[in-house]
């Protein structure tokens, strides 16, 4: 018998559970916002509101003059090639460590445990690519701004560097996780692993590593256009500037500029996923 | 788990075919990969050639797997690989790095993929996708790539298990024909008996492991055979067990992480 309340009606027996749960989730979340500052209502204070509002209002109409647009063109350009230099580079730096670090390629794993070296020089280059990707890029981007300077070339270095061993990892991932047989096969028949590899692994393994890349790329280039932010060149450093001057017709242009080349590089990216699979 | 294969001995002289039959688990694949040194016997020894491969450094272990072959059951083919790059694979350990990559970007041996495609009748197949072929295709390719290889010691698993009866026959005679050809050993496992006694002259019987018979195969009774598969009997009149892989699942889709 569930107990009656004070009406006679049978009580929900899940409630008190429920609203333990709901007073757990505020004293939890409480400090956390209290922590991060987070007070929505200094958004709407006479004093802040007005230069938003004003920030915002220059938004309309954005600026459409061929020069300023021949400019947002040819930084929307240099972000593109950023993010596709960074990614070459990044490839240079992923396809050795993964090849390295796959275990399937191993010979002496072939029959049981892998040799001791080998094993170890494997981990070592897990750990690498874990140093290497666990870095945001942002951060080396910083870093390498304060290195080779403002510009191109340290978005290129932060990009490399980030993806190289996040693509390194989920290739090695890749590689490992799939359908193992024909490449185990050809070792056992004498072949060296490259060949393994390319006759056996690359060839069961291929659509799933050329679709990731093509969608890193395209992770490339949204982050490609945050890194000019830090002056690591490109859209992000152009959109920096004109905040930073309050001139809100060019944030709004090159706003817009950005979305549209999000939204291409999403769909070239779609595209030759699709092309592929 | 007890031992897939034990207290079990017998010699092989170079150029002998020998089949091997037996129940389901029987060990017979677990057998195959110890000759082929895919596995590593955890007592006893094995000698091929008078050598012993596991006192073998791993570079030499690799260059004596080079001197056999092994066909798996499963054909052991990419799905997007192309079927004269599947058989020219046979030809990797002869070949140095620089020319199989070659090869990649532009066939060497095209006729000799040809050729071998030939005897399995799947010379029209020469430049096809692996995953264009039906499941009997796919293993008469994986077969001919026993003839881009120019191993001595040939250890066929079940090479008759997606075929029909007319192809099996066929198979079966090309396989021999290529190991007397080449003077090689030819080993397979194999679940049609008729066709085991009829191709080769000596037949191996394995039960749970161990070794049930060694005989000729004209001295191979009935009795043998019923005694060998003691409580499996419709594997001896199956003539063609079914295939033990399912078709093809269509590729999962790629999981994407913003890592």
């Amino acid at each position: 018998m569930s107990p009656l309340d004070s009406r006679g009606i049978k009580r929900d027996p899940a409630w008190a559970g429920r609203v333990f749960w709901l007073l757990a989730a505020v004293v939890l979340l409480w400090p956390m916002l209290v922590l991060t500052e987070f007070k929505v209502w200094t958004l709407f204070e006479a004093s802040n509101l007005k230069p938003t509002l004003r920030f915002l209002g220059d938004f309309f109409p954005p600026k459409i003059e061929g020069e300023f647009l021949l400019l947002v063109a040819k930084e929307t350009w240099r972000t593109v090639a950023i993010a596709t230099a960074g990614v070459a580079l990044a490839l240079v730096l992923a396809i050795p460590m993964a090849l390295l670090s796959v275990r399937v390629l191993s010979v002496s794993a072939l029959t049981g445990k892998m040799d001791k070296l080998p094993a170890i020089f494997r981990t070592l280059l897990r750990w690498l690519m874990v140093v290497l990707r666990s870095v945001p890029e942002l951060i080396w981007a910083l870093i390498f701004v304060r290195v080779v300077g403002l510009g191109p070339t340290a978005g290129v270095i932060a990009i490399a560097l980030t993806y190289g061993g996040m693509l390194g990892k989920v290739y090695a991932e890749i590689l490992e996780s799939g359908d193992v047989q024909a490449t185990q096969t050809l070792l056992r028949n004498g072949a060296r692993p490259m060949q393994a590899f390319f006759y056996g692994l690359l060839p069961q393994n291929a659509t799933e590593l050329t679709s990731y890349t093509v969608y890193r790329w395209e992770c490339a280039i949204r982050s490609s256009a945050v890194l000019g932010f830090v002056g690591a060149g490109g859209l992000g450093q152009q959109m920096d500037a004109s905040m930073k001057m309050f001139n809100g017709s060019e944030v709004a242009t090159m706003l817009i500029v950005f979305m549209l080349l999000v939204w291409l590089a999403d769909a070239i990216s779609a595209w030759l996923r699709k092309a592929l699979g | 788990m007890p031992d897939a294969v034990r207290h079990l001995s017998f010699v092989v002289q170079s150029g002998e075919h020998v089949a091997i039959i037996g129940p389901s688990g029987a060990g017979k694949t677990t057998l195959l990969q110890l000759i082929a040194c895919a596995l590593k016997p955890s007592t006893g020894t094995l000698r091929l050639a008078d050598v012993d491969p596991w006192g073998l450094s791993v570079h030499d272990l690799q260059k004596l797997r080079g001197t056999l072959f092994l066909a798996p059951q499963v054909p052991p083919l990419p799905p997007r690989q192309r079927v004269v790059t599947a058989v020219l694979a046979g030809r990797l350990p002869q070949m140095g790095l620089w020319a199989s990559l070659r090869s990649l970007f532009y066939p060497a041996y095209i006729d000799q993929a040809d050729a071998a495609l030939a005897r399995f009748d799947l010379s029209e197949k020469l430049f096809d996708r692996v995953d264009r072929l039906s499941g009997g295709e796919r293993q008469r390719v994986g077969l001919a790539r026993i003839l881009a290889s120019s191993a001595q010691l040939l250890l066929v698993d079940e090479p008759l298990s997606a075929l029909d009866p007319s192809r099996s026959e066929q198979a079966i005679k090309t396989l021999t024909d290529i190991a007397t050809e080449r003077n090689a050993t030819l080993i397979a496992t194999l679940h049609h008996v008729e066709m085991a006694l009829k191709s080769f002259p000596r037949i191996i019987g394995m039960r749970d492991g161990q070794l049930a018979f060694d005989l000729p195969a004209a001295q191979v009774s009935p009795q043998h055979l019923q005694a060998l598969y003691a409580q499996n009997l419709h594997e001896l009149d199956g003539s063609a067990s079914a295939p033990h892989h399912a078709p093809d699942a269509p590729p999962l889709p790629v999981v994407m992480h913003c890592r």
